[in-house]
């Protein structure tokens, strides 16, 4: 095996692991920042100018905490939910490409950890696994309402996964292919899916808030009826676990509605540029369309309020999953017209 | 009749319009209100180094006034304990002996004076009870401790200090009926 | 380490896990050791070079089916009390029906074991999407349209049976 390559990827994985961690901690602080601007606040400004080491100070006062496990709980089970929670957020993030290949010392280093060439396939398997960890959390803790957390989070990914998939789909087939390096490559320069699939991106974006459990979808975890759902019993860091993992998952989701919808590591112009150069802004154009989808996913929380739950399931079922479905009928019509499948 | 604002909106149960059950307009529309506000003026107030003025009315922690003489006013009447709603204050009165002249203005004085400020709403009634001008709420924030029974304040923390004197004037001057 | 020695490990694993959920005394436990078997499932799939396969298996079992199995298991009261008790007769049956099974399949697989010989050297690359496509769209394209009528009259079924009746007017 070629070692040059495997260190490559180590190198590439453990700093994927730390930006998703860092991003995510720093996105709680803009998140809380954020919250007090919309609601003509100050938000946290005490611990280090404006406030910057206020992710630091959370997580130490997470550890200190006192690590409580309920006295009926599953011990096991009870320690594995929080895991699977974090382990499946950060798992996604391994195909995600995050810029054109960059030279350096002499290597051409493609800026993805794996290139499966079933990607998005991949990604869909880790975010239907996902629940896993708050299904088991919430039973383990033997808690009412932490089981209806965790029954309200299983039947709510479900529900918004068809969406999802099928307005997925349509983004295949326009790409032709379900790596998302492929996905990507079909969107060069300025030719965005999101100009010929707008109704596609908002079933996809809507989807994309209800799993990650995200205002206004958060109901498996509403602090006004089920005073914290599935992590209602949780305390120090396993609770930590569980809060990060959401924070995790709205940065991996963010960065791949920019994928799918924006493009990538693509922007306008960027034939101009060529080697480590190009790598450089194409990594930042992701990133900064990664940030604003973030933003984008914060505003609403801040604006919209919470579903009642047969609201949540009439807009799956009864309104998401049947636009998915003519919106893809309406496109493979129209791909079939510029193919020439199709004659009148 | 003539409605007092202008922010009064006529609610109806029509059925929706198209354009309303999308949703989609009304959304974006909050999300422009939100987004405006990010750009407001915030109105906190950083605490410790800016603090918000009182009203002279404000009632805060309680003192147990000296005289000009640095006598205490107090003569343990108990007015106080009776007109306490919350049943905060208890005292118990003993005598003035020889030689205390200089410390206690009249020949009955509080031995302890204990109000527990957990109990307590500082609704000011105590102070509209006492007829010696003795006991005041002034603009002082009880602060917090740790265990419960460091809120019960006695004499030690309650009566003014001979060298650091507690300006009362402002209620002084709200208090009294023969002014008005 | 050579492909077979990992791929007896891994069998040997999904034996092992999936007796885990016969032996399970709580319901909740076996169907996570069902989800662990299906995830074994899935790796044994990726060693065979069926990516495709592995993944789709990882979404529709793992992630959709025993959800919703877990889902009706939360559901449900679990008491020890209100369990039923099995009758002797029911016992006995579902033993002799599964030691059945288990003489159909040990059939099969003597059957299968035969094939590996003769096809899987030939079309190592099956796995992958596109040929696995071009397999389904063009040699097995009238099984899957039928298989996919029948999961449209299963649908058609599930609305039916979920829909409220009409009141009754005499």
């Amino acid at each position: 095996m070629d070692t040059g390559l495997l260190i490559e990827k180590l190198i590439l994985a453990i700093l994927l692991f730390v930006v998703s961690l860092g991003i995510a901690a720093y996105s709680t602080y803009f998140e809380r920042k954020l919250a007090a601007w919309i609601q003509d606040r100050v938000g946290p400004d005490r611990a280090g100018p404006f406030g910057i080491l206020q992710p630091i100070a959370d997580g130490v006062k997470m550890f200190m905490k006192e690590d409580f496990t309920p006295t009926n709980a599953d011990r096991w089970l009870f320690i594995l939910g929080p895991g699977i929670a974090m382990f499946t957020a950060l798992m996604t993030s391994a195909v995600i490409p995050w810029g054109t290949d960059i030279t350096l010392f002499g290597r051409t280093i493609a800026l993805q950890v794996a290139d499966l060439n079933i990607g998005i396939l991949f990604i869909f398997g880790i975010i239907s696994i996902g629940v896993y960890g708050i299904m088991i959390g919430g039973w383990a803790s033997n808690n009412k309402y932490s089981r209806f957390g965790a029954i309200r989070a299983s039947s709510q990914m479900i529900s918004y996964e068809l969406a999802m998939g099928i307005s997925a789909i349509t983004i295949i087939m326009l790409s032709g292919g379900l790596g998302l390096n492929d996905i990507v490559k079909a969107q060069h320069g300025m030719n965005w899916n999101i100009f010929y699939q707008p109704v596609c991106f908002l079933v996809f974006f809507i989807c994309a808030l209800a799993e990650t459990n995200r205002a206004p979808f958060d109901l498996p975890e509403c602090e006004s009826e089920l005073i914290g759902g599935y992590h209602t019993e949780y305390s120090s860091m396993k609770l930590g676990l569980f809060l990060f993992a959401e924070y995790v998952a709205m940065f991996v989701s963010s960065a791949l509605i920019s994928i799918l919808f924006f493009g990538g590591y693509n922007f306008p112009g960027m034939d101009n540029f060529s080697g480590n150069t190009l790598a450089l802004l194409s990594v930042a154009a992701f990133f900064t369309k990664t940030f604003l989808m973030i933003f984008l996913f914060m505003w609403i929380r801040w604006t919209i309020p919470r579903f009642r739950f047969d609201q949540l399931m009439h807009l799956g079922w009864k309104v998401l999953i049947p636009i998915s479905i003519i919106n893809m009928l309406v496109t493979g019509i129209v791909i079939a017209f510029n193919e020439g499948w199709i004659k009148f | 009749m003539e409605s007092l604002t202008n922010r009064k909106k006529v609610v109806s149960d029509k059925p929706m319009t198209f354009m309303e059950k999308l949703y989609l307009p009304a959304i974006i529309k909050g999300m422009f209100i939100t987004l405006k506000h990010m750009f407001k003026k915030n109105n906190t107030i950083k605490y410790p180094e800016e603090q918000r003025v009182f009203a002279p009315v404000y009632r805060g922690m309680h003192v147990l006034k000296r005289d000009e003489q640095g006598r205490e006013n107090c003569t343990a009447c108990g007015l106080c304990a009776v007109a306490c709603p919350a049943e905060a204050i208890t005292m118990v009165a003993g005598e003035r002996q020889k030689g205390e002249e200089g410390l206690y203005r009249e020949e009955k004085y509080a031995e302890i004076y204990e109000i527990n400020m957990l109990r307590c709403i500082f609704c000011g009634l105590c102070e509209e009870a006492c007829p010696k001008e003795a006991v005041f709420l002034t603009d002082r924030i009880v602060p917090t401790e740790f265990e419960r029974n460091e809120f019960i304040y006695g004499k030690d923390v309650l009566v003014e200090p001979l060298n650091d004197r507690i300006d009362v004037t402002k209620r002084q001057h709200t208090g009294t009926r023969s002014e008005i | 380490m050579s492909v077979e020695l990992l791929s007896l490990i891994i069998g040997g694993l999904t034996i092992g896990a999936a007796l885990m959920v016969v032996i399970s005394k709580h319901p909740i436990r076996s169907v996570l050791f069902l989800v662990v078997t299906f995830f074994l499932i899935s790796s044994l799939y990726i060693l065979m070079n069926a990516q495709f396969l592995a993944i789709v298996n990882i979404i529709v079992y793992a992630g959709a089916i025993m959800v919703l199995f877990l889902f009706v298991l939360m559901l449900l009261n679990l008491n020890k009390e209100s369990e039923p008790k099995t009758p002797k007769l029911a016992l006995f049956s579902s033993v002799l029906a599964s030691g059945i099974l288990l003489l159909v399949l040990i059939a099969a697989f003597k059957d299968s074991l035969r094939l590996q010989h003769v096809r899987l050297p030939q079309q190592k690359q099956i796995g992958l999407v596109e040929n696995l496509g071009k397999l389904l769209f063009d040699e097995y394209i009238v099984a899957f349209e039928v298989s996919s009528i029948l999961f449209i009259a299963s649908m058609v079924g599930a609305i039916l049976l979920a829909k409220r009746e009409k009141p009754i007017i005499d």
